[in-house]
């Protein structure tokens, strides 16, 4: 009985499983800096990202308006040191070389993305397709142009806008395969159902139920190639470098193209062709930023996200 | 009647393989599928047969020594790949760890603590980072970002540690221009941030609701949460988004030929100029040819089979990342 009052004060406040008061403080404490810290390095982070796009921007917006004028897109670009001039016929170059690359990616692109979702679906034929798909997807420009390089200009003894085509189609093929195949595998099953219960063939329901009820995830994939592609350098450093003349009908020469333009113009001596660089560096950043957007706002569009 | 149904029967199974009463232009159709998927297995086949073929000479004039030789002489047709791959190798490293925890910062930012409203805008301004093209990327880095840097960091931080032991030889720029090494490493990791960051945080926002909610619902702080419970569950994707970043930066040129410098000598220092891979192939590809050009096809080869390795491994780990 006389034991029980030193029992009781011992065992009231210990509650011995937890920690003591004090030490619960700092523990606390420890646990509340490192969730503060976690926030402000994450916000931090985050805002790292969104300056280094805004000073892109920024930088290009400055220097780009100075060279912007009507000669830009009337002339041709200049000779060495020489004043005026535009970057009329690099815009068509590249007008032409990225619209032959989309030209030949997008059929090859849709069908392949289409044998991967409708009829190879999960045999190993199809899984190996889809992960080298994925594998070129990511792999590095420098390397395709030095395949077409071999494959094309070597052969046909010179430079070529041809070449330039084929090599930005085998960088824009892998997206649309990608792309098109995500998106024919969210049409539901049952639509494929009800075309083949009209009796018709598998090709048919295909095309005229599947295609079109992806309609416009196949249209956000082209897109996407299309940003993908126009602004890419290394390749055509290879396959159809440069030309300062006017663009020829036949794609057999060199053919002049922003993006080799920008990178000779940029690293030039000379202040007139480094100021038609940076107007060309803004021009053809403008396009692609608008480009993915609305690849983006025509995806997410009608679902939401 | 009998046709009708068949026909259901076979639509609805989950693998369709159908075969012959259709009409012939169902088999073009599927046989036009078939070989532009094969084209793909092609193109992958031709670019490894293209470059090794390419870059054979070099392989039989120099051996296993290209590897190791540092030598880069036009003149004397002297060719090594020492320079470019550690280049190439310290570059990349460089743009890791710069850019890694960069990227799970935005991942985790925009998953667990970004205002719901803010969540798209935000998520499309880091996407955006990955659709401007290297090329931009090299002309802010050389133009806008090296003079600051050599200005800000490379100055105070060589007259620092300048005389010291290995930091001394580590971080003293010789010339001070703001191009080098570690300028590209920078540079690589702004460009590979997009690219984790949206992996990593499409892999966080697979990760079940409930999980979250019980280590919350037991008092846990948004840092534990993140730590104990996100991390660990996306682990190997993670690993795989990083992995697919190295694939990147082992491989960009354009932004790297900006701001390396391209030196062809090896320098012990971070800040002085070096050169990767893919940075000599673009500056000396066009004026090269004979043994020279197969040398540098021998290094594309070579930066082939590395990234190729890098990009399946990633592959394996993160089995349907988006990169757009």
């Amino acid at each position: 009985m006389n034991a029980s009052p030193a029992a009781v004060q011992g065992s009231t406040p210990a509650a011995p499983p937890h920690p003591a008061p004090a030490q619960w403080g700092r523990v606390r404490a420890g646990r509340r800096s490192a969730d503060k810290f976690l926030i402000v390095a994450c916000t931090l982070a985050t805002v790292l990202g969104a300056v280094v796009l805004g000073s892109i921007l920024l930088m290009l917006i400055i220097e780009g308006v100075r060279g912007f004028s009507p000669n830009l897109f009337t002339q041709v670009t200049p000779g060495p040191g020489s004043e005026g001039g535009g970057i009329a016929n690099a815009i068509l170059g590249s007008l032409v070389m990225t619209a032959l690359g989309i030209a030949v990616a997008t059929p090859i692109g849709v069908l392949a993305g289409t044998y991967l979702a409708e009829y190879g679906r999960t045999s190993h034929l199809a899984n190996l397709i889809r992960f080298l798909n994925d594998i070129l997807l990511s792999a590095p420009s420098i390397l395709i142009g030095l395949f077409v390089y071999t494959l094309m200009v070597r052969p046909m003894g010179g430079y070529s806008g041809w070449a330039g085509g084929v090599a930005l189609a085998i960088i824009a093929t892998p997206v649309i395969v990608r792309t098109t195949e995500d998106m024919l595998r969210l049409v539901p099953g049952t639509l494929r159902e009800a075309g083949a219960a009209l009796g018709a063939p598998l090709s048919i329901v295909i095309r005229s139920v599947t295609w079109r009820a992806a309609q416009s995830g196949i249209v956000t994939g082209v897109l996407l190639a299309l940003a993908r592609i126009a602004g890419e350098t290394a390749p055509l450093l290879f396959t159809a470098l440069n030309n300062n003349s006017w663009f020829s009908p036949n794609l057999m020469g060199g053919v002049a193209n922003l993006p080799v333009m920008i990178y000779q113009f940029a690293l030039s001596p000379y202040e007139n062709w480094r100021q038609l660089a940076w107007a060309g560096a803004l021009l053809i950043t403008v396009t692609i930023l608008g480009l993915s957007i609305v690849a983006r706002l025509v995806l997410s569009g009608p679902k939401g996200r | 009647m009998v046709a009708l149904s068949e026909n259901v029967a076979l639509a609805a199974r989950p693998v369709v393989a159908r075969r012959s009463p259709s009409p012939v232009g169902d088999r073009i159709f599927r046989a036009a599928s078939l070989a532009s998927a094969l084209l793909v297995l092609a193109v992958l086949a031709g670019i490894l047969a293209s470059i090794a073929y390419g870059g054979w000479p070099a392989f039989q004039e120099f051996g296993p020594g290209f590897l190791v030789s540092s030598a880069w002489n036009v003149g004397r047709e002297q060719y090594g790949a020492l320079v470019a791959i550690i280049g190439t190798l310290v570059s990349a490293l460089l743009a890791l760890v710069i850019g890694v925890p960069i990227s799970l910062g935005i991942a985790i930012y925009l998953t667990q603590l970004c205002p719901g409203w803010a969540r798209r805008p935000v998520a499309m301004t880091i996407e955006l980072l990955a659709a401007v093209p290297s090329i931009i990327y090299g002309m802010w880095g050389l133009f806008v970002f090296a003079p600051l840097f050599a200005r800000f960091v490379q100055i105070p931080v060589s007259n620092l540690v300048e005389g010291m032991p290995i930091v001394g030889t580590l971080f003293y720029a010789q010339v001070p221009s703001g191009v080098g090494v570690l300028t590209a490493g920078i540079i690589l990791a702004i460009m590979i941030v997009p690219f984790v960051a949206s992996i990593t945080r499409d892999m966080l926002d697979q990760i079940p609701t409930v999980l979250r909610e019980s280590a919350y619902g037991i008092g846990c702080t948004t840092w534990e949460v993140v730590r104990h419970v996100l991390i660990p569950q996306a682990s190997v994707s993670i690993i795989g988004a990083i992995m697919l970043g190295l694939g990147r930066a082992l491989g960009e040129t354009m932004a790297v030929t900006f701001v390396i410098g391209n030196a062809n000598r090896l320098s012990a220092s971070i800040f002085d100029p070096g050169s990767t891979i893919a940075s000599r192939i673009a500056n000396e590809f066009n004026e090269a040819d004979g043994l020279q050009l197969s040398s540098l096809m021998a290094l594309g080869c070579i930066l082939f089979i590395v990234t190729f390795i890098v990009l399946i491994i990633a592959r394996l780990l993160v089995r349907r990342a988006k990169v757009a």
